[in-house]
């Protein structure tokens, strides 16, 4: 009897790990594909041969890449507008949530502003009247209609208000007796011992503008001012000419596989970078985000 | 305060000017690209034509709606966008759940770990990375028709066949999601009593009779917490994802209400009619958010507003 529990509870274990494993290798496994193809000839990629290891290995789409003038324009615009719309969005999530993170007896305002912050978050007035009112105020073709529409990230201001809430209302008691303002307060003592709240919302928002393809493909007429998602998105042929099977298999066998894999996982890699920082916070952000009103 | 402040509006207070002016940039923010596009949707009700503008455009009240509901692709559409959300909803519980209990149950905490930072990585990565990563794996040649062709089946393009694309949808964002989906689970499992399941051993209870009993139940308040905010975005199928993937030969199944808007809308600049079609799916969707926020605060006792 006892033996019987204890092969049972052995055979349970090595269950749990083969399924633990086969779904972290149906993760891994594709991205390592993209990686082997874009180190092999383009003989075996065409040919479908490429599996998990490099075949003919070459570097050569990686030189091609370094020569390529319309991927670093994109990459640099990328690389601008994340650093730029990360910071816009740290300036208005940080500003927004101090205020709203007091209670209504500070400020009586509150619970209006509050009202207007959920509603922008839930309701859109959709894609096209934004479209309109951005091309109105003259900001497609410039870097701006990539980064003010969403400069207000009203999921992370509430994320951060949340945040506010938890800390001890002594700790700025002193500060406030001394007649230190709002704003030092802020910058003083909250900002301080919030440092992982910021990095989560901070991480967010670069990871939001890095991957971010839609705003660049509507607001900017020249591929010239495409962020790099967006040309990678314009490198995986426009699907809207493709009418039949045949048409679409022959476009993805003629088109250079290797090279757009290149870049690919040359547009992945800042990502790659930070991963292990993301991985550390993002919980932390969960869990926050989970405190309720 | 003195007693008069019940009658007189009591002055504001230094810091609360400050927390105004703190307020007023953000404000404006949410204004131009928030409420503006919001009044921007009386061009739904409208012949909109850009030369002349919202306020010359002609006025034609719900004939644009009138117009929408005649279409046969409209209620294709709806009904597409309903199908792929609702799979998704159920897809998205059902494999996190199954994942983050499993998962549990690993005690090496080096493996653990490494299997999870593998896990959340296809998250952070945008729908434009992967659909080329998934177009791969999918294509006639790529891995996936390999082991059909190993069990003897005749190759399929998953990616252009209206039988299939619909499931490919479902089962790929599972795929991108269900690592970062379970970390609300492990947080939920991570908080059981571990003196529950020494009591359920003793009494003779197996590990598989335990995580029934002890574990599922555990799981249960979030489980329906998740359900019911996600049944508000029931209308709302995964743009990127979905506009990433498909094509003109399966928008008989792949295509959405946010896909149909943004050809309606931006490619064939047919604006009142995208508009309108934008709209009525906001509304809805507002109203479905509403409740099913009252639901998860019904059942759980927590929401997220």
């Amino acid at each position: 009897m006892k033996k019987e529990i204890k092969i049972g509870k052995v055979v349970s274990q090595v269950l749990i790990w083969i399924v633990v494993i086969f779904f972290s290798l149906i993760c891994l496994l594709p991205l390592i594909n993209m990686v082997a193809i874009s180190l092999s000839g383009s003989e075996a990629v065409s040919a479908n041969k490429v599996g998990l290891i490099p075949i003919d290995f070459t570097l050569s789409t990686y030189n091609k890449l370094l020569g390529d003038s319309q991927f670093w324009t994109s990459f640099w615009i990328s690389v601008k507008r994340v650093v730029l719309g990360s910071i816009i969005n740290m300036l208005f999530t940080i500003t927004m949530a101090y205020p709203l993170s007091k209670s209504k007896k500070r400020f009586r305002a509150r619970e209006i502003y509050m009202k207007i912050v959920i509603f922008a978050m839930l309701f859109s007035g959709g894609v096209i009247p934004l479209f309109m009112v951005v091309s109105k105020l003259h900001l497609t073709n410039t870097i701006w209609s990539l980064v003010l529409p969403g400069a207000v990230p009203v999921f992370n201001v509430i994320l951060l208000i949340n945040f506010f809430k938890g800390v001890p209302e002594s700790l700025e008691e002193a500060a406030r007796i001394d007649g230190a303002s709002p704003m030092r307060i802020l910058v003083n003592v909250y900002l301080p011992i919030s440092l992982p709240a910021l990095a989560t919302v901070g991480l967010f928002a670069i990871v939001n503008h890095w991957n971010d393809y839609f705003s660049g493909l509507i607001y900017m007429s020249k591929a010239s001012m495409y962020p790099l998602q967006t040309y990678i998105q314009q490198l995986t042929v426009d699907v809207t000419q493709i009418t039949d099977a045949e048409q679409l298999k022959q476009l993805s066998s003629l088109n250079n596989r290797s090279f757009n894999a290149a870049k690919i996982v040359a547009s992945t890699i800042p990502l790659l970078i930070i991963y292990p920082f993301l991985q550390k916070y993002f919980v932390t952000g969960m869990v926050i985000g989970a405190v309720k009103e | 305060m003195s007693q008069k402040a019940g009658k007189v509006k009591r002055h504001m207070s230094r810091e609360e000017v400050t927390f105004h002016l703190m307020l007023l940039p953000g404000m404006i923010i949410l204004a131009i690209f928030v409420f503006a596009p919001l009044f921007g949707s009386v061009m739904a009700f409208e012949n909109y034509v850009p030369a002349k503008g919202l306020l010359r455009s002609k006025w034609v009240g719900l004939s644009n709606f009138d117009f929408i509901f005649s279409l046969p692709d409209s209620k294709q559409v709806f009904m597409n966008t309903l199908i792929i959300a609702f799979a998704k909803l159920i897809v998205n519980i059902i494999i996190p759940v199954t994942f983050a209990i499993l998962l549990n149950e690993i005690r090496v905490g080096i493996c653990k770990k490494t299997f999870q930072t593998i896990v959340y990585l296809p998250h952070f990565l945008s729908w434009v990375v992967l659909a080329t990563v998934i177009t791969n794996m999918f294509s006639l040649d790529g891995p996936i028709n390999s082991v059909v062709s190993f069990f003897g089946g005749t190759p399929i393009y998953f990616l252009a066949d209206n039988k299939w694309f619909r499931t490919v949808i479902v089962l790929t964002d599972a795929w991108k999601e269900f690592g970062y989906n379970s970390v609300v689970y492990l947080a939920a499992l991570t908080g059981i009593d571990p003196g529950l399941y020494e009591a359920a051993s003793i009494d003779g209870a197996n590990r598989f009779k335990q995580i029934l009993h002890i574990t599922v139940p555990a799981l249960l308040p979030t489980v329906v917490l998740m359900t019911s905010l996600n049944l508000g975005n029931i209308l709302s199928a995964g743009f990127d994802q979905v506009f990433n993937l498909y094509n003109p030969i399966v928008y008989e199944t792949g295509d959405i209400i946010d896909t149909y808007v943004y050809r309606i809308g931006m490619v064939e600049r047919q604006y009142s009619i995208g508009a309108a079609v934008g709209l009525l799916k906001s509304v809805i969707s507002f109203i479905l958010i509403l409740g099913s926020n009252r639901l998860a605060k019904m059942t759980t006792g927590s929401g997220i507003f």
